[in-house]
């Protein structure tokens, strides 16, 4: 077995080794910010369809109303996840990804780990499954999640989903109390050990101001209802024969990217999210079913 | 006599589900073995992190043969119905004997062997069980709580072969995950799979695990001195969580102890379900905390201690930024929130809520003996803390913190007591408030709350009650009950139907329907007074329900209620009076009599109008006559005292003067007499209007 990860890199590169090993395409994150890594094409529209998908990815998560100026030592509004989808979920899943929690260092004879209820759910891209949060010491580490539903639809094989949250999990496992203080390369690099402060304290900072501050109301507004009505012309057109849902979808994230920047800057008054996140999920479940309608002919 | 094993064995159950699924489990075996003809001598089940368990004993292997008798067509019937039943029975005509002018046939029925039966039963389980949410996995169609992993089921030691979508049942089970060697192994019968789980650190049964628990959990305190704080749901929960449930005692920053208990308890509680201890004999909390691990860890728990003393750090800090967050911003800015908070969509804001409240509990404050003006400020007050940080992280400490933030304010006693109190009684088993200023606002929320889901129809209806309505009824119940000041129910109500009036005409309170996810606008609430006249039947059924909880028979308190008074101290007297009453020898006499007459009186009622006016006084030489009649003008002043007082023991016992002339009168008294009926008839009515000062005799069983 090799040793167990020093940094924050080296705990993603030996999630990386491990599912690739098991057979997963190790993919990189996405282009487009989202909220989550579930909302990467990878999974929300790889977890529709009949094809067999396996994969597994980093995904930078972007949550603009918990920025805290770099102050709080485990709030961020950027943040990566460590996403893995197996679908259709192989029987033995909760060995496989129990098994990665042994490769990152945690001895089960020595932790305690529980599967504990928890039924996830993300209404702006309509879709909800049953699992668990995994507890290691009585702290979270991950999401535990077979999805029941995508985009409002039911999905025919069930796609298995791990979240892990990355910063969390290596600060557990380095025992380091705040993140910033997290070591991002090797410690002892000869080319000089950084942490995560040394490397995103800055964006903390700028980011939770703009997100707070700095983004023009109106501007956002406007470029949301922009995407909106891109995305069903989008839908509309098709290269030989085959509907531009990827495009699409990618303006449903940005779409959703604006909402979360607009709710930070305080711009939506709480009887106008739910109609909000409405018309986001409608977006979505358009794009849902021509993916689907794509898949089952192909 | 055979056994049967099933276990079921699957990923990990929700905690909160497992009772339920081993009851589940038991009703449908028994109700399939029972149609199969089977009593098992006994039947067990048990739920489990990852398994339901069944165990029944005593079963056969094979149902007992049968004769049936299957009547066929009429002699001479059309060919017609005699091939139908043929064809239908399975049998050829040379089956059939004559009897009667009809065929017949005796069938032996050969019994099917149990493994069948079995094999049957367990796929109808399979795939009826109720689980409160479900899913697929995999490939598959079936549903389970999470993935059903395997099913062993043998029957007197020999596996009952069947295969439910791919899932081939088998004699192999599976131990703990982490301890152990981990291996499956085989249990053909019920002892080798406890002792195999018990190998294997599993601990079936839900009563050991938690008793494995509290023990550990005693034995940890007992070492460093502590007590614990012992919390039922949570043992319930926690026991349903680990298949080797392994209490490890952490600490807890002391520092975090200047918190309030119940932010610490809540927090351990419902983020972390760890138990609280505390110093033997003090009230506040100890700076520990013990977790129930699911692993005997290989270092004696050092980790595991230490990793959640990290977590539970981590969300006490959280705590703390709240509490810092909280008393920086203040109740003002929090009320201003209120108006951005939907109490419902269709009743408008918390602010409009928090205004009517005010109102109601000025008008509730002098009837229960608060001081008008406190109660209307702890009233405006009550509800901000609902916009504070910590009761956003911690919803169920809603009031406790609003209670904390007053006194750190330095606002006055008995309004910070109000605010606090003001939710409460929560449950069968809280206390009720009795400070007069907690009194007027508990009554104004609960009152504000009935009033408003009655208004838009929102009544509970058989096991669904969404927003606890039968609680708060039940809460201004109790409060009234235990309230020193005595007063009708109706001079509360009026008031709360009147805010409601106001709230309803200022188009605040509006109907919004959905349409395709878009809200629309309705038209306004209307308040009439069947509002008011629904409540008080409402009222009058939760006040049933609690005497009846109290062991007071339920005709009784319809007895009581059919004299349509709504002073609930004086409707509770009056039942424990009757109550104590029918169980004298006079009593019961009295109300066979009072039958008798009422009887009598109704029979001649169909006859036509019952003559009126007061009797007159009848012949000497009726000794009977003359014994009632004399014996009904002393009753008059005596028991109208007795009720003026509301001394209902003496108005019984006054009462109780009437049985002995009743009963010579029914006896010895011929009413249809043509010459005297009218004044018989009065004398009846007489003794029907006087007893049913006391309460309506006639609904009484007996």
């Amino acid at each position: 077995m090799p040793a167990a990860p020093k940094s924050f890199q080296s705990l993603i590169l030996t999630l990386h080794n491990y599912w690739s090993e098991k057979g997963c395409v190790i993919l990189q994150p996405h282009d487009v910010e989202v909220g989550a890594g579930t909302l990467h094409p990878a999974t929300v529209l790889r977890a529709l369809g009949p094809k067999p998908w396996n994969a597994a990815y980093v995904q930078p998560s972007r949550r603009p109303g918990d920025g805290r100026y770099g102050e709080n030592p485990n709030r961020l509004q950027h943040y990566y996840q460590y996403q893995v989808i197996l679908k259709p979920n192989p029987a033995n899943m909760q060995d496989l990804y129990l098994g990665s929690l042994e490769a990152i260092g945690l001895d089960l004879r020595t932790h305690d780990i529980r599967f504990v209820e928890d039924d996830w759910e993300n209404p702006t891209v309509g879709a909800w499954g049953l699992g668990w949060e995994v507890w290691c010491d009585g702290m979270e580490v991950s999401q535990y999640t077979y999805f029941q539903q995508v985009g409002g639809l039911d999905v025919s094989p069930v796609a298995g989903e791990l979240t892990y949250g990355l910063e969390r999990l290596a600060m557990y496992v380095f025992g380091v109390d705040n993140v910033y203080d997290l070591p991002f390369n090797d410690p002892d690099s000869p080319l000089g050990a950084l942490t995560y402060g040394d490397v995103f304290l800055a964006n903390e900072r700028q980011q939770s101001e703009a997100n707070f501050h700095g983004y023009d109301v109106a501007v956002l507004k406007q470029q949301f209802e922009q995407m909106e009505e891109q995305v069903p012309l989008m839908l509309a057109r098709s290269y030989k024969n085959e509907t531009l849902v990827l495009p699409a979808y990618d303006m449903v994230l940005k779409a959703s990217h604006l909402f979360n920047l607009m709710n930070a800057r305080g711009a939506i008054a709480v009887a106008e999210r739910a109609s909000y996140i409405g018309r986001i999920r409608d977006l979505c479940k358009m794009c849902a079913q021509k993916w689907v309608e794509l898949q089952e002919a192909a | 006599m055979p056994q049967l094993l099933l276990e079921l064995f699957s990923e990990e159950i929700p905690a909160r589900m497992q009772g339920q699924a081993a009851k589940d489990l038991e009703r449908m075996a028994r109700e399939h073995l029972a149609a199969a003809g089977f009593l098992p001598e006994a039947l067990k089940t048990f739920a489990g992190p990852r398994r339901l368990t069944l165990v029944a004993e005593g079963l056969p292997l094979a149902q007992a043969d049968r004769k049936e008798e299957l009547k066929g067509p009429r002699v001479g019937a059309p060919q017609q119905a005699m091939d139908g039943f043929l064809r239908k029975a399975g049998l050829t005509q040379d089956q059939l004997v004559e009897q009667n002018g009809v065929w017949m046939a005796f069938v032996e029925k050969k019994g099917r062997p149990t493994a069948e039966i079995v094999a049957e039963m367990v796929e109808a389980i399979v795939r009826g069980f109720a689980w409160p949410k479900s899913m697929t996995w995999g490939t598959g169609k079936l549903r389970w709580v999470r993935p059903l992993k395997r099913i062993l089921c043998v029957l007197d030691r020999e596996v009952v072969p069947f295969e439910i979508d791919g899932i081939v049942s088998g004699d192999v089970t599976e131990g703990h995950r982490f301890m152990g060697d981990a291996k499956p192994f085989v249990a053909k019968d019920f002892d080798e799979y406890a002792a195999g789980l018990e190998a294997h650190y599993v601990v079936l049964d839900v009563e050991e695990r938690k008793e494995r628990i509290l023990e550990g959990c005693k034995t940890l305190c007992f070492a460093r001195h502590l007590e614990l704080v012992e919390d039922i749901g949570l043992l319930e929960e926690v026991a349903g969580l680990a298949e080797w449930p392994t209490p490890v005692l952490g600490d807890m920053d002391p520092s975090f102890l200047d918190l309030p208990p119940e932010v610490i308890r809540t927090s351990m509680r419902t983020h972390q379900k760890y138990f609280a201890v505390r110093k033997p004999g003090e009230a506040g909390l100890a700076p520990h905390f013990i977790t129930v691990a699911n692993i005997e860890a290989k270092d004696g728990g050092k980790v595991i201690a230490a990793g959640n003393a990290k977590v539970l750090s981590s969300r006490l800090a959280d705590a703390r930024f709240f509490w810092d967050e909280d008393v920086k911003t203040g109740f003002e800015p929090w009320l201003a929130k209120l108006e951005g908070v939907t109490f419902h969509a269709k009743l408008g804001t918390m602010a409009q809520r928090v205004d009517r409240i005010v109102a109601l509990a000025g008008e509730i404050a002098p009837l229960v003996g608060a001081d008008v003006a406190k109660a209307k400020e702890a009233a405006r007050l009550a509800k901000a803390d609902l916009t504070s940080q910590m009761v956003g992280e911690f919803p169920e400490l809603q009031g406790v913190m609003g209670g904390y933030y007053a006194r750190h304010f330095g606002l006055d006693a008995e309004v910070a007591a109000a605010i606090e109190g003001h939710y409460k009684p929560q449950g069968p088993s809280d206390a009720v408030p009795t400070a007069p200023v907690s009194v007027a606002v508990a009554l104004a929320d609960k009152l504000d709350t009935l009033v408003g889901f009655f208004a838009i129809d929102e009544k509970p209806t058989g096991s669904k009650d969404p927003y606890a309505l039968r609680r708060a009824a039940l809460g201004v119940i109790r409060i009234i009950l235990e309230a020193g000041k005595r007063f009708p129910l109706s001079e509360v109500l009026k008031p709360a139907h009147a805010r409601a009036h106001e709230a309803a005409t200022a188009g605040l309170w509006r109907f919004k329907a959905t349409d395709e996810g878009k809200l629309v606008e309705g038209g306004p609430v209307l308040i009439d007074e069947t509002v008011v006249r629904d409540l008080i039947a409402f009222f009058a059924d939760r006040l049933k329900v609690t005497l009846k909880d109290q062991g007071k028979r339920h005709d009784l308190v319809d007895a009581v209620f059919a004299l349509g008074d709504d002073d609930l101290a004086r409707i509770v007297a009056r039942v424990e009076a009757l109550d104590g009453f029918l169980k004298t020898d006079d009593g019961k006499n009295l109300l066979a009599g009072y039958k008798r007459a009422s009887n009598i009186l109704k029979a001649e009622e169909k006859k036509g109008p019952l003559p009126e006016g007061q009797a007159e006084e009848p012949a000497a030489d009726s000794a009977a006559e003359v014994g009632l009649y004399q014996a009904l003008r002393l009753l008059d002043r005596p028991l109208k005292d007795a009720l003026a007082k509301e001394d209902f023991t003496d108005a019984m016992a006054q009462l109780a003067e009437l049985r002995g002339p009743v009963d010579a009168y029914l006896d010895g008294v011929f009413v249809n007499d043509p010459e005297h009926r009218d004044n018989r008839l009065k004398t009846l009515a007489a003794v029907r209007a006087a007893m049913g000062l006391v309460a309506d005799f006639g609904l009484v069983a007996g």
